[in-house]
């Protein structure tokens, strides 16, 4: 309890805060790397994701990349970008961490949009919209809560996971938990933990807040939701419930 | 392609000035038998740390996360509770669960155990859940009207119905940890992530940190076979539906 204790005063020291490097800078920094991050998996994530769920093809394709990027350690990818020419620093670290924000994203828009019921496709054709208004007015609204709990679980994820590039020399709020780890401070590193897990469930909320704001219709708290549907083999499971990192 | 084999130099050429240590020339080739060859016991030992802690994990995770998920299908009110934990367990970083960790339970396997029991568990509840969900109730309530007790239900009805969707969620929470256990490195004890940051610690050791990421991913993918194999021989009737 003593490193507790420890982790709190050091925590409620100003200075701390405010110096250069301080937890106000890597904190900053820790959003900044995991904001580019998530918006790049987005740039490349929602085109095919919507591209795929529309024609209601690449299913197979979509399962396989989730599978195989829950098999590989984020660490791994994060030492090997690191290592790689990109040199380490956030750049590799950013890299990293936007290739595995890639399939939630891609997994639920493309669940969400293939999932759009094909009758009410054609009852929107039928009143005389276009196909980018029965994208944009139809099919779009109907997808909305798995999107955003795809970028939602990318998000946590993300600022989770950008944690662990202090391990390999990244930036961030992890240097809090190497460094205190390394010097045997654990007060510090205690500190460093606090905040990453609160800044994990902050940006949960957060999200949790801004999608429950932005969906149409009838409105559910997102996490107490269980799916019980009897899935198919071949179809791809949204990652609502994600993995943690 | 070609340039990745030696490592990104300094040019020494247009800036004599920077000093270029004899260990950047090295040749530092991505893949390298050798290094397996040579360092064979070392990478056997980080395996099998890597296997008993995932293991241990998921088993004891499915121990707890069974009678966790019988309760919460119960009621409404029990079920609110379980997922919402567990969604809150699962959005703290491991890092940051094994460093809190630390102050307890030192820096033992211990530690990372405990970190990924509580991972695994928190998918498996999920998963669990939804697979006794998905058990229609006319059918419970047909094995009630056929006399069956309580564990007979559960043995008889509920366990045969919801088994794809509970190894569903074994083969999830296996690979998962698989590679959420590489984590451990920050106490020591991270199985084959030990090799992943040993070998960046060791001048950026390229062969040695892609030896512990590719064997964790194949790891992954064994585990996952193994499952899919252990799937298919306990639900001989799906055999049949799908063939």
């Amino acid at each position: 309890m003593n490193d507790f204790s420890r982790a709190i005063t050091y925590l409620n020291d100003p200075f701390n805060w405010s110096r250069p490097n301080g937890i106000a800078d890597l904190a900053l920094e820790h959003i900044g790397i995991s904001a580019v991050a998530v918006l790049a998996a987005m740039v490349v994530a929602l085109p095919i994701g919507v591209a795929l769920g529309t024609a209601r093809r690449g299913a197979g394709l979509v399962v396989v990349l989730s599978n195989v990027s829950r098999a590989v350690p984020t660490l791994a990818l994060l030492t090997l970008f690191a290592v790689s020419p990109i040199g380490f620093g956030n750049r590799a670290t950013t890299i990293a961490l936007a290739v595995f924000a890639i399939p939630p994203i891609l997994t639920n828009t493309f669940v969400g949009f293939r999932g759009v019921d094909a009758e009410v496709r054609e009852a929107a054709r039928g009143m005389g919209m276009s196909r980018a208004q029965v994208l944009g007015r139809v099919e779009l609204p109907l997808a909305l809560p798995l999107v955003t709990t795809g970028i939602r679980t990318a998000a946590v994820q993300v600022v989770a996971t950008a944690g662990l590039a202090a391990l390999v020399g990244g930036g961030g709020l992890g240097r809090l938990i190497n460094l205190g780890f390394g010097q045997q401070d654990y007060g510090v590193m205690i500190a460093g933990a606090i905040l990453v897990a609160g800044l994990a469930l902050l940006t949960e909320l957060v999200l949790a807040t801004l999608s429950w704001a932005v969906t149409p219709g009838p409105r559910r708290l997102p996490f107490l939701q269980v799916r019980t549907t009897p899935k198919a083999a071949a179809v791809p499971e949204p990652t609502a419930s994600g993995v943690p990192l | 392609m070609t340039s990745l084999g030696a490592r990104p130099s300094l040019d020494a050429v247009s800036d004599p000035a920077v000093g270029l240590l004899a260990v950047d020339e090295a040749p530092n080739p991505w893949f390298d038998p050798s290094y397996v060859t040579d360092n064979w016991d070392s990478i056997l030992t980080y395996t099998g740390e890597h296997v008993r802690l995932t293991v241990l994990a998921v088993v004891i995770g499915a121990v707890i996360a069974l009678p966790l998920a019988l309760l919460a299908r119960r009621s409404r009110y029990l079920s609110a509770p379980v997922l919402g934990l567990s969604t809150i367990v699962y959005t703290i970083p491991s890092l940051a669960l094994f460093a809190l960790l630390v102050p307890f339970t030192g820096l033992s396997s211990n530690t990372v155990l405990i970190g990924l029991v509580a991972y695994s568990l928190v998918i498996l509840v999920r998963n669990f859940l939804a697979g006794l969900q998905g058990v229609p109730a006319d059918v419970r309530e047909a094995a009630r009207g056929m006399g069956l007790s309580a564990a007979q239900t559960f043995w008889r009805v509920d366990l045969p119905l919801a088994l794809p969707a509970f190894m569903a969620g074994l083969r999830i929470a296996t690979v998962s940890t698989v590679a959420l256990t590489t984590v451990g490195v920050l106490v020591g004890h991270g199985g084959l992530g030990q090799l992943i940051t040993g070998g960046f610690a060791a001048n950026f050791y390229r062969a040695e940190i892609v030896t512990g990421a590719v064997g964790c991913v194949l790891l992954a993918l064994l585990a996952d076979v193994l499952l899919a194999g252990a799937e298919r021989a306990l639900t001989p009737w799906a055999r049949a539906v799908r063939s």
